[in-house]
């Protein structure tokens, strides 16, 4: 689904992604963990499609399509979908709103037509009880006001709305209480299914107990310095990132 | 030569304008000649007039212009400006009051509308016209007053609920460059509520309007008056609208001036809150684009302790538009316990417009609450990179926050079908 290879991307002319390479295949969860700085919130940047980011060397192709290429709302519509660190308050858009003009943006750039605003009621009320969504923030301006929490079951909540075929979870755990995590976790867990796949950005191993990935890979100093099974994550919660440092400059 | 006749012309052909028709208006001879007075003492302001200065007056005026005009608009083709279903309309072409094109034939009980050109005898009128508006105060005031030919006189009885709004529609058809003056008064008597709307359109003109329109509202005890404004002129409409408000105790006040289009707004909006516990609030959007420009100026007059005043004003710029915001506050000693609010917020989405904004505020009492706050940016890029991360494309991404950013100020409108019909005016522009 997503190959990446000898992905290098720097802002303001100082390089953080030294070359990146990662397989995603439909179906998996793959968690991207290391320490702060090793460009961790970049590679989802540059998923995403943010311009401030230029790409150096190195390619990412997306079911066929060379993602680079895209514009940010095509690589949307292409069934990319980055849940944010920090979700951006939108005051004067209603949710609502905002999902209804996505959804229909994304179905016509498939070339099909607005949805019936039947299915799409019926669809809002599934998906809200998923992420356990309170009806008056769905209707609410977007995030304006919303805690840390719900902001972030914001977020899971678009993405079920919007059924992307690849999430990108950017530390979607910062920030949140045990409850609202298990809610969160458990919105991603439902939605997961033999077709999509989803990538955990994180810091910490704490969401891995609730999203288990089939894959771990430790990211530092702008690479993937090592990949493993789901037990690395723990290893890396006992033995802090020191460990993985002193491997790669041994 | 040419000089000397380019300098004079327009002064010296209003005043001759005003010899000619003065005795046949409406109204007190010599309120006119006092306000005639005025304005040849201080003349069309040019731009080292501190209050005009960001708009050209000069350039505006140039040319040869007519004075009056024949009723030549249709009811067929008014028809769209009629736009409130179940309002009472009030059609006023070129500054003339209408009545063919208006229905005022079945009025509540307890609400006038009269020809202010027929009001003279009227002793509510004659009591009150002319006696907010103060011809030394302002060029235009004076010019209007001097020369005003039309426009409505509304009356509404002692304790009346007048649950249709009252839509005043000015109609600008011209054939050949006009200059109108046109007049209203508006009297609320105690413990009245009524809702205005008045509108400004361009119909079937294809010459320059210059429509110097002059508003008198008088909002007595605990009355609740609604007054909105949506200027929606064409090209060939230059706009000089002044609007002055005296406020008794109790009353609430409430405008929203809406500027949609016109090659040439100024606002003049004047609040005087004269009396204890009363309640004003002020609103207004502007959208600019082309080479129009739009100034708003409004001054609320803080008279009394224990009065609050909330103003709102929000713009968007486009293309080579200008757009002014001028906002005096001034709490007068007396006016202890005064709250008084002002905020003007732009959005500047080229490099060559132009927004000039001004809070003044006045304060001579010490034991207030006032603020005021201003911002001019350009929409938000991380707001617009998360809407595009949704599938929105930028286009669509730019559109939703500037319709966002203009509801604050759509949302305080309280008639639906108003809202309504304004909504749909910002979603066509933002096409």
């Amino acid at each position: 689904m997503l190959s990446i290879k000898n992905l290098h991307a720097s802002i303001d002319g100082k390089e953080i992604l030294k070359g990146i390479n990662l397989e995603v295949k439909a179906g998996e969860v793959h968690a991207i963990m290391g320490p702060n700085g090793s460009g961790k919130s970049t590679l989802s940047a540059v998923l995403a499609g943010r311009e401030e980011y230029e790409v150096t060397e190195g390619e990412i192709i997306f079911n066929g399509k060379n993602l680079l290429e895209l514009s940010p709302e095509d690589r949307a519509r292409e069934g990319v979908f980055l849940a944010f660190q920090y979700p951006i308050e939108i005051p004067g858009v209603s949710n609502v709103n905002f999902l209804k003009t996505a959804i229909n943006e994304i179905r016509a750039y498939k070339g099909l037509p607005p949805m019936e605003a039947k299915d799409f009621l019926a669809r809002l009320k599934e998906k809200q009880k998923l992420v356990e969504l309170d009806g008056k923030l769905a209707n609410r301006s977007v995030n304006e006001g919303f805690s840390g929490g719900e902001k972030k079951r914001n977020e899971i909540f678009q993405m079920a709305m919007l059924e992307p075929k690849l999430a990108i979870l950017d530390e979607t755990d910062s920030g949140l209480d045990i409850d609202a995590l298990r809610i969160v976790a458990g919105g991603v867990n439902k939605l997961k299914s033999r077709d999509n796949a989803t990538i955990v950005i994180t810091h910490y191993q704490r969401l891995l107990d609730y999203i288990v990935p089939d894959v771990v890979h430790v990211l530092y100093n702008g690479k993937i310095v090592k990949t493993g099974p789901k037990e690395l994550a723990l290893e890396l919660e006992e033995k802090g990132y020191d460990f993985i440092k002193e491997e790669v400059n041994a | 030569m040419e000089a000397a006749v380019k300098t004079n012309t327009l002064k010296d052909r209003l005043y001759a304008e005003f010899e000619t028709v003065k005795s046949s208006l409406f109204g007190s001879l010599q309120i006119r000649e006092q306000a005639m007075e005025s304005f040849l003492k201080h003349g069309i302001p040019n731009r080292k007039s501190e209050e005009y200065k960001y708009v050209n007056i000069e350039l505006m005026l140039k040319g040869e212009f007519a004075f009056s005009t024949d009723k030549t608009t249709s009811h067929e083709q008014i028809k769209h400006t009629k736009f409130l279903k179940d309002a009472i309309d009030i059609v006023i072409e070129n500054g003339v009051f209408i009545e063919d094109l208006s229905n005022i034939k079945s009025l509540p009980k307890g609400l006038q509308v009269i020809n202010i050109a027929e009001a003279a005898s009227n002793e509510n009128f004659s009591k009150q016209y002319s006696k907010y508006a103060d011809v030394n105060a302002d060029i235009f005031i004076a010019l209007n007053t001097a020369l005003a030919k039309g426009g409505v006189f509304i009356h509404v009885a002692k304790g009346t609920i007048i649950e249709s709004p009252i839509h005043i529609i000015n109609i600008s058809s011209a054939k050949e460059n006009l200059i109108i003056n046109s007049r209203n008064l508006v009297v609320v008597e105690p413990n009245a509520q009524v809702k205005f709307i008045e509108s400004f359109e361009t119909v079937d003109s294809s010459a320059k309007t210059f429509n110097n329109s002059v508003t008198e509202i008088a909002v007595d005890e605990n009355a609740i008056v609604d007054y909105y404004k949506i200027q929606d002129e064409n090209e060939n409409g230059y706009l000089m609208n002044t609007t002055q408000v005296y406020q008794k105790k109790q009353s609430v006040f409430s405008t929203n001036t809406i500027t949609l289009s016109g090659s040439l707004v100024r606002n003049n909006l004047n609040i005087v809150l004269d009396d204890e516990h009363i309640e004003t609030h002020l609103n207004g959007l502007y959208l600019t684009s082309g080479n129009q420009v739009v100034d708003n100026h409004t001054l609320v007059d803080h008279r009394k302790p224990n009065c609050n005043s909330n103003e709102l004003y929000k713009g968007i710029i486009e293309d080579k538009s200008s757009a002014t915001f001028n906002g005096k506050i001034y709490v007068r000693k007396d006016a202890q316990k005064t709250n008084a609010f002002q905020s003007n917020k732009n959005i500047l989405l080229s490099d060559d417009g132009t927004i000039n904004t001004k809070p003044q505020l006045e304060i001579y009492a010490d034991d207030v609450k006032c603020s005021h706050g201003t911002s001019t940016g350009k929409l938000d890029a991380d707001k617009i990179f998360y809407l595009r991360a949704r599938g929105l494309s930028e286009t669509s991404a730019k559109k939703l926050l500037m319709h966002a950013f203009a509801s604050e100020v759509v949302d305080t409108l309280k008639i639906e079908a108003l809202r309504e019909y304004v909504e749909e005016k910002i979603a066509k522009r933002f096409e």
